[in-house]
Order: structure tokens, then C-alpha cells, then sequence
């Protein structure tokens, strides 16, 4: 089966202010419906690789697909679109659009891939929103909910495409283990009804250990976890 | 296909969050919008009245006789001393040439040229205003008054009497007012009038004469033009001056020329005789204009400054657009549709305001001895000047806003994200 996404030798450098070295060759594939987890010591990378598996950073070496597409080299416009069509992300912190309700955030990303109607675009995302608990939420500014909240409201829009992949950098970072633990019931919901493919980064052991796979991360390169 | 819809209720959010700014950013447009509006209707106004004043009193084209020597002189054309060099001293004018020979047939084919709205004969005497020992130097004019008053707005300065009044009395007189005043005579009364030659003749002033220029009004008076020939002993074909009204005043150089050369006569055409006039209505246009974009630049400077202040206010915001799949162009739309939405809010604000205060300086009274038919002050209400407006608007904050947008449309999402 072709693999939603696979890393081939990819290398970054930072050049400035001194050339730094942080990815080295990095290779590795997520099977569909594959709930992967990245560890890994604090500097080793992951933050650096996750933008770049997202197409936000296109300044690396080596080569990405996307279910067997190759993404490198690409217009920046081609990758909005492929983003916006297919990539689902989770930041750790700038969860959301202050100044727009929590249902606007949810549906602005199906808006600009204009592939519903508004009337369905609503509906999904009312429905994304029951999911993650937050119904009652959606006509709150999304500056006016609790942490937790927003980022449950953020995984609610990471999902509103229906997305091949959904890639999270620390996710539940910072949320207590009551809403930590309510995220990865949600991930694993996904992942066993939809068939959602998951790259979540996190330092919780705890979270990792009941993944499917943990890649393991150290100065740049994925040293465990079956690449 | 680009989603404007989208885009716009993205702008139209951020803008209302920053509401102070908004509006802040829009009144800079609207008071330069404004002040072109006011100040441009009220230039024009201004110009056009002085165009009036000035150019509806001259006609299109003026036939008349220059006083001047001939070119060349009798011994000049005798073979007998062709061979020789010829000097003649203190040369003179010939007397009788402001007589235009052959003036009735000239009226006539004039009026029969499609060119030609109308021709008027002229009779141009210079002559003494006589009340008791005082006597005036001045002119009279002999014209078609009936003619006069269809061909140009002459009735307008007529301010007491009319032309028909003039028409129908045997030795009328339109007397100029300043005449009137300087000799304390009022319409009924009689005024004598002596010719160089010595004749007085009585004249009843059957109304009198404003232009608005001081020495016109203190020297000059109108009659009809057999009063004029009789008072100065000339038979009905002596004519001075014939003046041209055309269809098209754009005619009026070519044409000039030609009936230069047709009929031996000195033609002035009406940009020969308004060219001072003409720098005057253009250089009114340059403080319009120059006012206008001072205060527009000054608006762009406003608008770029708050446009860049709230695209760093919202980077975040920039960021999370681009990685949830709106493009760079997406983002820069969306600040450059904020710049054009202040620019068309400041700007039709501004042109209403434009509106509101060009007719209220319109309503403002401007009474003056010298322009007898305004009331108040000129306005010209020219709905160009709206269309003008409101695009110069819109070019201005166009421009101001460009340069923030390309800023948004390059920032990078991964910079931003890591940043906190
Ligand atoms: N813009 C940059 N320029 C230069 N070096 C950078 C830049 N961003 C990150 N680095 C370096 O790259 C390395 C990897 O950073 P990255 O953010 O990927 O780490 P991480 O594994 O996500 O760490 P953490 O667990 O703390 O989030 C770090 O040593 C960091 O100092
Ligand atoms: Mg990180």
C-alpha cells in the first residue's frame, strides 16, 4: 500500500548564525491509518522536521511524498492548496483566529477549499465541533475560551478537509491530563473510525507508549522506532 | 477563480477589531477627498465665471482696420526707381482707414457660412460725454442691439432697461454706469454727446450698462448703429468692426486667418485675445490639484502606517492563514482589499462631504459692484469631479497599501510559529 507520506534523505541545515546541521538524512514512511508518535531530547529536530513534512518549510534537501505524489520543488501556491486540501496541523501554541467565532475558525480552511457549500461546510463543522465536546463553544470569539478548549477547537478545523494526514507539534503540551488524555481518545477515535493517519510530537511518555509506532529522534536523526 | 468573498470577510473582521485605526486611517482619505471636492468645485466656479465675464464679452473672431502705416509706399511700386535706394521718412497712417470697406456684402457672406452662429456689425465712435462744464472722453458703440443680445449675454449687463427699450427710442443711449455715476444721470434722462469733429447731439438714456470692469463701464456706452452713423455724419455702410460668433470656438484661429487674407483686414481670434487669460484658469487648476495630492499623500502616509502596524499585529493570525492553506497571495489580497475598503469608506465619506460644503458655499451670498448677475459664490457642481474623486481615492491607499501587503504576502509561517 502506498504510504500517505514518506520522508526520503532529508537534510536541513540552518545557516545562520552559524551553520548548524539539524536534520540528517532522515527517512522514514506512515502507512494509512498509522498512529505515529515522535520523541526525543529538546533541540533534536522534530519541531524542524514537522515543518517541513507539513510544506511550510520547503529550504531542505531530499524528497517528500505525499500518498506517492513528490512534493519538493513545487510552487508555494501548488502547496497552499495541497495543505489546505490534505494536511491536517496541530500547533502547540497560535491556536486560532482571535477575532473570529470558534465556528468561523473551524470552517475558514473548507471556505478557501470551497469544495462545499456553505450551508455543508456549517453542518461539518458543527459536527467536527460535537466530536471534540466543544458544540456549545461555536458561536464564543475564539479569544474567549480556555486553553484546552482552543486546542481542541484547532484539532476541530485541523480535521474540517478530512484530511490524509494530521500532524501535531506537541499538541497537549500544555493541557492538563484530564483534557491530555481526552485528546488522545479523540486521535485513537480518528484514527480507528476514519482510518486517519496521525504524526503527533510529544514528550509525554505516557501518550507515546500507546501509539502504534514511536520514532525516535536524536541530534538530527531517527535513531529507533522502525523507520 | 479567486474567492473574494472569503477574502473580503476575512478584511472586513480585521478591520472592524481595529476600529480606532479604521477610522482614523479613512478620515486622512476623507479629508483629502473633501478638500479636492470643495476646493475644485469652487475653482472651476470661479473659472467659469471669469470665463464668462471675460470671454462671453469677446467675440470669437473681431474684423476691424488696423491704424497703421502701408507696408508699401507709392514710390516704392514706381518702375522709375526700382534701382534705387529708397528712404522715407516719418511715414503716417492714412486717415479714414478704421472704415471697413465693403462691409454690408462681408456681413452678408459671413452670415452665409455654416461656420458663422452670427455676425454683428459694429460702429465704434470716440467721442465727449457733455454735463454742464464737465466733459467725459469715451466711446460709443453702434450696434444690432437685437442681434448683440442673441449672439452674446449682453442682456445680462444691462442692468437697468433692456435692448428693446433701446431698440424702440429714436437716439437712445445704454449709458455705462460708471458714466452714469460720474454724471449724475439716471434712465429718462438726456445726455449730450460731442463727436472730435465738434457736433453735439442729445441722446436719451434708456438703460445702463454693468460689465464688472471698471474702464469699460467708465468709458463706454451703447446706441444703435444708425444713431452712432448719424451723430458722426456717415452714410448706413460705415462700419468699424464686425464680430464673429462661430458654431465651434476651436474654428476660430483657422478661420481667423483666412479672412485675414480674404479680406485684407486685421481678424483677432478670441485665444489671441485671452492669452494671459488662459494662464490665470490654469495655474487655479495647479493649487486645485496641488492641494488635493499634498493632502492624499499625506493620507497614504497614514494608511501605510496602520496598515503595518496591523500586520504585525496580526502575524499570528498571517501565520495560521498560510499554514491552513491560504496562499501568499491570498494574504496579501486580504490586507490590500483592508487598504481599498478604507480608501473607498474615507473616500465616499469625502465626497459627501465635498458635496455637503460645495453647496454650502454655494449658498453663501457674494454680492460685488463688478459682477451684476452673481448673487453668489460660483460653484461648479460637475459630477467628474466625483468620479475623479473617489478614484483618486482609491489609487491612493492602492499605492499606500501595496507595499504592507507584499510584506504580509512574504512572511514566512515558520518563523512566526516559532517565534513563541
Ligand atoms: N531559525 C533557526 N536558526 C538556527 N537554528 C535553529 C532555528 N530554529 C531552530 N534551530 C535549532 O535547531 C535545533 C532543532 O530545533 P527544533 O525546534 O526542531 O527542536 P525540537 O526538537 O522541536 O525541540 P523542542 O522539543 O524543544 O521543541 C535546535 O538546536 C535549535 O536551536
Ligand atoms: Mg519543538
Amino acid at each position: 500500500m502506498t504510504p500517505v507520506l514518506e520522508a526520503r534523505h532529508i537534510d536541513k541545515f540552518f545557516k545562520k548564525p552559524v551553520e548548524f546541521h539539524v536534520l540528517k538524512d532522515i527517512s522514514f514512511q506512515i502507512p494509512p491509518g498509522e498512529f505515529t508518535s515522535i520523541m526525543g531530547k529538546s533541540g533534536s529536530g522534530k519541531s524542524t522536521l514537522l515543518y517541513i513534512l507539513s510544506t511550510m518549510d520547503t529550504d531542505y534537501r531530499g524528497e517528500l511524498l505525499l500518498k506517492g505524489e513528490s512534493l519538493s520543488g513545487k510552487p508555494p501556491n501548488r502547496l497552499s492548496r495541497i495543505r489546505n486540501e490534505h494536511i491536517g496541523f496541530v500547533f502547540q501554541f497560535h491556536y486560532l483566529l482571535g477575532d473570529f467565532s470558534v465556528l468561523d475558525n473551524v470552517m475558514l480552511p473548507a471556505r478557501k477549499l470551497a469544495r462545499k457549500s456553505e450551508a455543508e461546510i456549517r453542518h461539518d463543522a458543527h459536527e467536527k465541533l460535537k466530536t471534540l465536546h466543544i458544540g456549545h463553544l461555536a458561536d464564543k470569539k475564539a479569544s474567549r475560551i480556555s486553553g484546552g478548549e482552543k486546542q481542541r477547537v484547532a484539532i476541530a478545523r485541523a480535521l474540517i478537509n478530512d484530511p490524509a494526514i494530521l500532524m501535531g507539534d506537541e499538541p497537549t503540551g500544555n493541557l492538563d491530563s484530564y483534557n491530555s488524555e481526552n485528546v488522545f481518545q479523540i486521535f485513537r477515535q480518528l484514527k480507528e473510525e476514519r482510518g486517519l493517519s496521525l504524526l503527533i510530537v510529544t514528550h509525554d511518555e505516557d501518550f507515546a507508549r500507546r501509539t502504534d509506532r514511536i520514532l525516535e529522534m536524536d541530534d538530527g536523526r531517527i535513531v529507533g522506532g522502525n523507520p | 477563480m479567486k474567492q473574494w468573498g472569503l477574502i473580503l470577510g476575512i478584511a472586513r473582521t480585521h478591520l472592524h477589531t481595529k476600529m480606532k485605526s479604521t477610522v482614523t486611517a479613512s478620515l486622512g482619505v476623507t479629508f483629502g477627498i473633501g478638500a479636492y471636492i470643495t476646493l475644485v468645485s469652487f475653482m472651476t466656479g470661479l473659472n467659469g465665471m471669469l470665463d464668462s465675464l471675460v470671454l462671453n464679452q469677446t467675440p470669437h473672431i473681431h474684423l476691424y482696420n488696423e491704424l497703421e502705416p502701408s507696408d508699401v509706399q507709392p514710390i516704392e511700386r514706381s518702375p522709375a526707381f526700382s534701382d534705387d535706394l529708397l528712404r522715407i521718412r516719418s511715414v503716417r497712417p492714412k486717415t479714414g482707414q478704421l472704415k471697413i470697406h465693403n462691409a454690408l456684402p462681408i456681413l452678408d457672406y459671413l452670415r452665409h457660412d455654416p461656420r458663422v452662429l452670427g455676425a454683428t456689425p459694429q460702429l465704434l465712435a470716440n467721442i465727449f460725454y457733455l454735463s454742464g462744464s464737465l466733459d467725459l472722453g469715451g466711446q460709443l458703440i453702434g450696434v444690432d442691439i437685437m442681434e448683440e443680445a442673441r449672439l452674446s449675454n449682453m442682456a445680462d449687463y444691462i442692468v437697468e432697461g433692456s435692448p428693446e427699450d433701446l431698440r424702440n427710442t429714436e437716439n437712445g443711449i445704454l449709458l455705462g454706469i460708471g458714466l452714469a455715476e460720474k454724471l449724475s444721470l439716471a434712465v429718462g434722462d438726456r445726455v449730450q454727446v460731442a463727436t472730435a469733429e465738434g457736433g453735439v447731439f442729445p441722446l436719451k438714456i434708456v438703460g445702463l450698462y454693468q460689465s464688472g470692469l471698471a474702464e469699460i463701464d467708465n468709458a463706454r456706452s451703447f446706441a444703435q448703429i444708425n444713431t452712432v452713423q448719424r451723430i458722426l455724419g456717415k452714410p448706413q455702410n460705415y462700419l468699424t468692426d464686425i464680430n464673429i460668433k462661430l458654431h465651434d470656438i476651436g474654428l476660430a484661429v483657422p478661420m481667423a486667418r483666412e479672412l485675414e487674407s480674404q479680406f485684407r483686414l486685421r481678424a483677432r481670434d478670441i485665444q489671441e485675445a485671452n492669452a494671459q487669460f488662459e494662464t490665470g484658469t490654469s495655474i487655479r487648476n495647479l493649487i486645485t490639484y496641488a492641494v488635493s495630492v499634498t493632502l492624499l499623500i499625506v493620507a497614504g502616509f497614514g494608511i501605510y502606517n496602520i496598515l503595518n502596524m496591523l500586520i504585525y499585529e496580526k502575524m499570528n493570525d498571517i501565520a495560521i492563514l498560510k499554514a491552513t492553506g491560504f496562499s501568499g497571495n491570498d494574504v496579501r489580497d486580504i490586507f490590500m482589499s483592508q487598504a481599498m475598503l478604507i480608501g473607498l469608506m474615507g473616500g465616499l465619506l469625502g465626497l459627501l462631504i465635498g458635496l455637503g460644503l460645495s453647496h454650502l458655499i454655494d449658498s453663501l451670498p457674494f454680492d460685488t459692484e463688478a459682477l451684476p448677475t452673481i448673487s453668489t459664490f460660483p460653484v461648479n457642481h460637475n459630477p467628474v469631479y466625483y468620479l475623479i474623486g473617489i478614484a483618486f481615492a482609491l489609487l491612493s491607499t492602492f499605492i499606500a497599501g501595496y507595499l504592507p501587503a507584499m510584506r504580509a504576502r512574504k512572511i514566512d509561517p515558520v518563523r512566526i510559529i516559532r517565534g513563541n
